[in-house]
């Protein structure tokens, strides 16, 4: 029995077909991507009987209406301002040096009607029913861009690093040096800036 | 000047593409390992707003919410009111809970615990339905919530 060698294959269309499955591939794939502004909501609590009170001076309270406009301390403003407007607000400092509550490292205007100090400053966001998302988040986006902007800076005064980068550093992983310490500067990054974003529940349209 | 002339008879060589199909194996391993298929059919149409000032969402402990009007294929049959969608179906504001709960089973059982609710929301929806539903959770005590963003300055019209 003779043995007949086996005929090559011809390999020339494995480029097609390997091209094919590339091309689906390339057109399935979503590189996933998502990113996003994160909240913690309020618990739920039973109704209380006596309401904070809060002074007047430390709210910086926020309107959108249902055309998308902003009044903010019952003024007109473009988004744009916004920012600026929450910064300066967040970094009064208007305890006077000496009494209890002063606020050392804020670099605001220390003006006596405008907040106390960064603790006490309380940003209210009030929304109608029929604001566009868009807008919503949009001003969300604004107002934590003023305390990042605040907390930067305190953390370079510190400790030379920007805090947005260094948490997302230490989020994704990558962060080279000893983790728990600088989770402790975050932290205390944290105390002297802390988030106080109230939502009052959206009116119904048309007021 | 024979030297620059010994060429001019000859054929172009051809190129060796024995290699070829490698690099075209190459690519679509790439692509094969970074693909994730679309676990869910989108009902409602989702292009979602801008910021700048985010933070990364974990994926393996996230239970995603969409929100938006109906997309095109269904408009007719759901109309253009703003609808909400968990996993592949249309949800109502009442029955949120049912379906997040379940959903949060899908997923590890160590990360139940920190689950957070990830909220795809289409710009041009009203604020109203996320307010309804962020009240949802409360009452369900999923307290953790991600805004999920496109990137870019929201300031740009």
């Amino acid at each position: 029995m003779a043995r007949r060698e086996t005929p090559e294959v011809n390999a020339g269309s494995m480029a097609d077909i390997a091209f094919l499955l590339l091309i689906f591939f390339l057109v399935t794939t979503t590189i996933e991507k998502d990113k996003g502004i994160a909240r913690q909501l309020p618990p739920k609590e039973p109704p209380t009987d006596e309401p904070v009170i809060i002074k007047q001076k430390n709210l910086f309270i926020v309107n959108v209406n249902k055309h998308d406009q902003l009044l903010v301390e019952e003024s007109l403003m473009e988004l744009k301002d916004l920012k600026q407007a929450a910064i300066e607000f967040l970094d009064n400092g208007g305890q006077p040096n000496g009494t209890e509550g002063y606020c050392d490292y804020c670099k605001g205007q220390r003006d006596p009607e405008s907040s106390d100090n960064p603790d006490k400053a309380i940003i209210s966001v009030q929304n109608d029913r029929e604001t566009s998302y868009k807008m919503y988040i949009a001003v969300q986006n604004e107002l934590v861009g003023a305390y990042n902007f605040l907390r930067n800076r305190e953390s370079q005064r510190l400790y030379g690093f920007k805090f947005t980068e260094v948490s997302s550093a230490i989020d994704e992983g990558s962060y080279k040096g000893n983790e728990s310490s600088a989770k402790e500067k975050l932290e205390k990054i944290q105390e002297m800036f802390p988030l106080k974003l109230s939502e009052a529940e959206p009116k119904k349209s048309g007021v | 000047m024979s030297k620059f002339n010994k060429k001019k008879g000859g054929a172009l060589p051809a190129i060796n593409t024995a290699s070829l199909p490698d690099i075209v194996f190459m690519l679509l391993f790439f692509f094969m390992v970074v693909t994730v298929l679309r676990e869910t059919d989108l009902l409602v149409k989702n292009e979602l707003p801008k910021a700048n000032e985010v933070e990364k969402l974990k994926k393996d402990r996230s239970v995603f919410l969409y929100a938006g009007k109906p997309s095109d294929r269904y408009k007719d049959k759901y109309g253009k009111e703003g609808k909400i969608q968990i996993g592949d179906k249309y949800t109502d504001v009442t029955n949120i809970k049912f379906a997040l709960t379940e959903a949060r089973l899908k997923l590890l059982p160590e990360l139940q615990d920190k689950v957070m609710v990830a909220l795809k929301v289409d710009k041009e929806t009203n604020t109203g339905l996320v307010t309804d539903v962020k009240q949802e959770l409360r009452d369900l005590n999923m307290l953790k919530i991600i805004y999920i963003t496109s990137p870019g300055d929201p300031n740009d019209k």
